[in-house]
């Protein structure tokens, strides 16, 4: 039985990697972003996972209009990534962990949910700047990754309780991988934030942190939204919760919030973070 | 019943606009190899007939009006790309799209700041 240690939400702009990058993580803009990650990584350093099971949305690195899909999971030895195309600086490839995906795919397909497979795919900042903050200096080598991607781009996206349910699906299989392995979970994107349009510098903090706290302690309350309803309450990117609801649906029982911050403006959206663990 | 509603100022990325766009966003998406974004600069008006956007589309690619791509079917996804090509960040983007300086746009964001006692 692989042990599920908590589960870590957390901003994955690509502000935040050139922060990391250009060592700017004290200075007056960033420091307080930068400080709640110290408990997160004191966490990590601590409970040493062996593997992240990362919910994050493809920004069109990998994942184009062509062939779109809507969950896709990763069944790579390695994932390499790349500039983007605004020079985010590329990181060391992440290790995969085929074993563990396979185990997932197969149970989420028995279980009626029928994602992606890919076993070659380009992970972009939604997936890198997570591991690069939260295992700085790329100390995150040692750590397996499945990357889990859901649409955020194209409506129609799943439904905020579907993406609920498929991460229910995802710790259901986790918990019956026959293993010792711990696994720690990343729910990755939002809060909330609108970077198009005229309507572009949105923010919703009160909302934020409603949903923190219903994250805690009834994430279905969360579920009852449509994507419609959170662009017009989180702006057009807050649909970006998808992951963290996808990753709180890993944890079938209570969780209990050890950490929480939420800073705004990072970059054009409001950032939160937040660590939960099993009850 | 639900509200579906798009608010004012927003341009929901649906099927109907992911067809329209199509062509402008595939462009853009070779903005992420080094050699799309050379190519493009080299002749911008070459590069938007080579991939087929239309009039309204290349117009506004060489005017830089991002909020007629979106109105045409952009993804802001690939028009980030677009920015970066042209070295503009979110902010520079959010100020473009908002009729605002950079700095008026960011003073704009600042105005909704939580958490940032030391910033």
């Amino acid at each position: 039985m692989a042990k599920m240690i908590g589960m870590i939400g957390t901003s994955h702009i690509p502000a935040i990697g050139r922060a990391v990058d250009q060592g700017l993580e004290n200075t007056p803009y960033w420091v307080d972003f930068f400080a709640g990650y110290k408990p997160m990584r004191e966490f990590l350093q601590a409970q040493k996972p062996d593997i992240a099971v990362l919910f994050y949305n493809d920004h069109g690195l990998s994942m184009f209009l062509d062939k779109k899909p809507t969950f896709a999971i990763g069944a790579a030895a390695q994932y390499e990534n790349a500039d983007e195309g605004w020079g985010i600086n590329p990181i060391p490839a992440l290790t995969g962990e085929t074993e563990l995906s396979w185990h997932i795919i197969n149970h989420l397909i028995e279980n009626d949910f029928d994602p992606t497979v890919c076993q070659e795919i380009k992970v972009d900042h939604g997936a890198t700047v997570p591991m690069s903050v939260l295992w700085p200096n790329h100390s995150y080598q040692r750590i397996k990754v499945i990357p889990v991607a859901i649409n955020c781009e194209r409506h129609p996206m799943p439904k905020p309780s579907r993406s609920y349910a498929f991460g229910k699906a995802i710790g259901d299989a986790i918990r019956s991988w026959n293993s010792e392995e711990k696994v720690v979970v990343l729910g990755t994107g939002g809060l909330s934030h609108q970077l198009d349009g005229e309507r572009a510098g949105y923010l919703n903090t009160d909302f934020d942190r409603m949903c923190m706290d219903q994250l805690v302690t009834d994430p279905e309350a969360l579920c009852q939204y449509t994507n419609d309803d959170l662009t017009r309450i989180a702006g057009a990117q807050g649909v970006e919760l998808a992951m963290w609801l996808a990753a709180r649906g890993c944890f079938s029982g209570p969780v209990k919030e050890v950490e929480r911050r939420l800073v705004a403006p990072i970059s054009n959206t409001a950032a939160g973070l937040q660590l939960l663990l099993p009850a | 019943m639900a509200d579906s509603s798009t608010p004012h100022g927003t341009y929901k990325f649906d099927g109907a606009m992911a067809t329209l766009g199509y062509n402008l966003n595939r462009m853009c998406f070779t903005f992420n190899e080094a050699a799309g974004r050379e190519a493009f600069l080299q002749d911008e008006a070459a590069y938007c007939d080579k991939f087929g956007l239309n009039e309204v589309q290349k117009e506004a690619i060489l005017k830089r009006d991002i909020i007629t791509l979106l109105r045409n079917g952009g993804s802001i996804y690939y028009l980030a790309k677009f920015a970066g090509v042209l070295g503009l960040n979110v902010q520079d983007l959010g100020g473009i799209m908002t009729g605002q300086t950079t700095a008026e746009f960011q003073a704009y964001l600042d105005s909704q700041k939580v958490g940032k006692p030391n910033g």
